[in-house]
């Protein structure tokens, strides 16, 4: 079977000073191959530990993950990840940067050098290859953090929070851009974000996580996704439906933090 | 114990006045020199660029830079007050008053064992510092009276003692003394003043003539720089003690040089190896955690006396003054990589022996780098001490060599030579980070 199996895992773990938290309970997805999905939550909610434990930088204390029927038991080029930042190579170009991980493999120069120049135009970096990454704006890096996630061709990319830290305008480009690979690649893309909007357009289907323990609340299929490849954005948030899904999300999302914070002030 | 630390507290305290007067005099050609700037300045038009626009400049640290104006003047005024302490033949008059050199006399009134008095004149050569060819004064034969001449011969700076009445009629008798200085009444330990200098009369009745001395220092304790520049060119082409001087330096160079390599050669390895595994990082925390603190110089005696004072030893010194510094420098270099460089590496298909060479290595280059910065400064000053200890080349036993000869030139020869070697191997160290971790700072 080929898809991203998430079999009941759970993450519990002991604290220092005593106690347990269940960052996870008891999730399960079940992922087709090619699906963008958007992971939405408050803080705390444990999609950071689900992405973690996806790309196999933790062991979760229950369940399994499975890609393509094996088990994962830890990172691997064929789920590549996407870090929000402070990832990248500083001592290399950007061309050594994206010809990393063929080149770990012992892939001939001449093949790298061929798929370093593809992917540099993907990415719309044809001019900066050369360029070491501080010469880059934060926009740029990231668009170079894509390009060295795709070199491996892996069969899911994660990607943590990767238009986080970047400025407004640069951000809705980036997303044009993640949905251009998506549909250009054909890849199951794996999203974290802390944006509704950003949760909305680049999910095809919108996981919304819930805290204490974290655990799936909700799970919306969305069409915008769709809508955006190739599109302007901005039209799409137009979309009729658009408008209320996020209210809705939002909401949802408010009621969360809301019962934290009430908790911890009766606690 | 009490009494001790008085003491000590009541010379700091003069301590900290000659320093604040040395500051003030300092501080004061600074301002001299500030205010023509600026005058000179205020002339030209000026270049109006970005920092130049700036209202809040006290407390912006990036729109404070050395002004090369004043570096330049600031060295140069260290120079001039070197030459005017020393009263340097360099400057075109004396700007305070130089110590007496050549003839002057005095006048002294005796009264013998009858209550009579006469009166004697002493002549008072006073020769250049070593000057050994100058002319003997000669006593004259004929005196009228019962007091005769006398002469005296001294060197510039000195004192010496004269016994007057020796020579006079009845200057043995008991009641027989010396009783005025140029017509100045004089008791024993009383000083009177003489042309070009000051007579005392110490307790046994003896005169001591001290020729004038002025403020100027002494080249026994501070040589002027023409003089230090002279034993500088002779030292250049002879060098001390059958040792030249660039090879006590290359000696010192290369000790630092084989004990910073071994420090590297095991210390990087060592780090990395505590930044990688819990045992081996306990295993070695708690002798890195010790030893870091003891100063190398603290280290000398045990060297010497496992090692001697040869080369084995001088180069154990400084292999482990440099251990400690690149150890820990490694260290923090593995815990500074940021663990999503590494999850990134693995995720794209990096085995661990490749994690290790392309990212941990590369990322903790800017950290190494720093260390071996330190190292280094703390190696040149070890290996400076190790030699003023106990050794047979180098710069360090130049100095104390020629210090226990009073060579007080060499000395600041040796000190001048130190100080730049030590900052040219920083230099060198900043100039090859600056190429080889392009990245510092900007990650």
């Amino acid at each position: 079977m080929s898809g991203l199996l998430v079999d009941d895992v759970s993450m519990t773990f002991e604290l220092p000073a005593g106690g347990q938290v269940e960052a996870l309970k008891n999730i399960k997805l079940d992922i087709k191959e090619g699906e963008l999905i958007s992971v939405l939550g408050p803080s705390g909610c444990g999609k950071t530990t689900l992405l973690n434990i996806l790309a196999g930088f933790l062991a979760p204390t229950g369940g399994e993950i499975e890609l393509n029927g094996d088990k994962v038991v830890g990172p691997s080029s064929e789920r590549g990840m996407v870090f929000q930042q402070g990832a990248l190579f500083e001592w290399m170009n950007v061309s050594k940067n994206i010809g990393f991980g063929p080149k770990m493999k012992g892939t001939p120069q001449s093949e790298i050098d061929a798929r370093v120049t593809e992917l540099l135009g993907i990415v719309g970096l044809q001019e900066f290859g050369q360029k070491m990454i501080y010469e880059l704006s934060g926009g740029m890096q990231q668009r170079v953090a894509l390009a060295r996630c795709l070199a491996n061709d892996p069969d899911v990319i994660l990607m943590d929070e990767p238009l986080g830290a970047l400025d407004a305008l640069t951000r809705e480009k980036m997303q044009s851009l993640v949905l251009d690979i998506w549909k250009k690649t054909g890849k199951t893309i794996i999203l974290i974000t802390h944006s509704v909007e950003e949760a909305l357009l680049l999910g095809e289907r919108l996981i919304v996580m819930a805290p204490r323990p974290g655990r799936i609340h909700k799970q919306y299929y969305l069409p915008f996704a769709e809508l955006g490849v190739g599109a302007d954005l901005r039209e799409v948030k137009q979309h009729d439906d658009f408008g209320p899904k996020r209210d809705e999300i939002l909401n949802m999302i408010w009621d969360m933090e809301e019962e934290i914070m009430g908790r911890t002030e009766t606690a | 114990m009490a009494q001790e630390l008085i003491d000590v507290l009541v010379t700091t305290f003069w301590m900290v006045l000659g320093i604040a007067g040395i500051f003030i005099i300092f501080l004061g050609v600074s301002g001299l020199v500030y205010l023509v700037w600026n005058f000179l300045n205020s002339k030209k038009d000026q270049m109006r660029g970005y920092g130049s626009l700036k209202t809040v400049t006290f407390g912006d640290e990036s729109s404070v830079t050395a002004n090369r104006v004043a570096s330049v003047s600031g060295v140069v005024t260290v120079f001039l007050i070197w030459m005017v302490a020393t009263g340097s033949s360099l400057l075109p008059f004396n700007v305070l008053p130089v110590p007496f050199v050549g003839d002057t006399q005095f006048e002294y009134t005796a009264t013998n064992a009858a209550g009579d008095t006469d009166k004697a004149t002493v002549k008072v050569r006073v020769n250049r510092f070593g000057d050994t060819t100058a002319e003997k004064l000669v006593a004259p034969e004929t005196s009228d009276g019962f007091a005769k001449d006398d002469v005296v011969m001294v060197q510039e700076r000195r004192a010496k003692l004269l016994r007057a009445q020796n020579n006079d009629d009845g200057g043995k008798e008991k009641g027989y003394r010396v009783t005025a200085i140029d017509g100045q009444a004089i008791d024993r330990n009383q000083t009177v003043e003489i042309a070009n200098g000051t007579v005392l009369m110490t307790g046994a009745g003896s005169l001591q003539v001290r020729p004038y001395t002025g403020p100027t220092m002494e080249a026994l304790y501070l040589p002027p720089p023409e003089q230090v520049w002279t034993r500088f060119l002779q030292l250049n082409a002879e060098g001390y003690q059958g040792v030249g001087l660039w090879e006590n330096v290359m000696w010192s160079l290369i000790r630092v040089v084989l004990g910073f390599f071994l420090g590297c050669l095991f210390g990087i390895p060592l780090g990395f190896a505590m930044g990688l595994n819990s045992w081996l990082r306990g295993w070695f925390d708690p002798i890195v955690e010790f030893m870091r603190p003891v100063p190398p110089l603290a280290l000398i005696p045990l060297v010497i006396i496992w090692f001697g004072i040869g080369e084995q030893g001088k180069v154990s010194l400084l292999f482990l003054a440099a251990l400690w510094i690149m150890i820990i420098g490694a260290r923090a270099g593995v815990s500074g990589v940021n663990i999503s460089k590494v999850h990134a590496a693995y995720s794209l298909g990096a085995t661990k022996p490749q994690l290790l060479s392309r990212v941990i290595l590369p990322n903790s280059l800017p950290e190494i780098f720093t260390a071996a910065r330190v190292a280094m400064g703390v190696c040149w000053g070890t290996v400076v001490a190790a030699e003023l200890v106990a050794a047979e080349k180098g710069a360090g036993k130049m100095i104390i060599a020629a210090s226990k000869f009073q060579l007080t030139d060499i000395v600041i020869i040796g000190i001048i030579i130190i100080g730049v070697i030590g900052f040219g191997i920083d230099v060198l160290m900043r100039i090859a980070e600056n190429k080889l971790v392009p990245w510092k700072g900007r990650g």
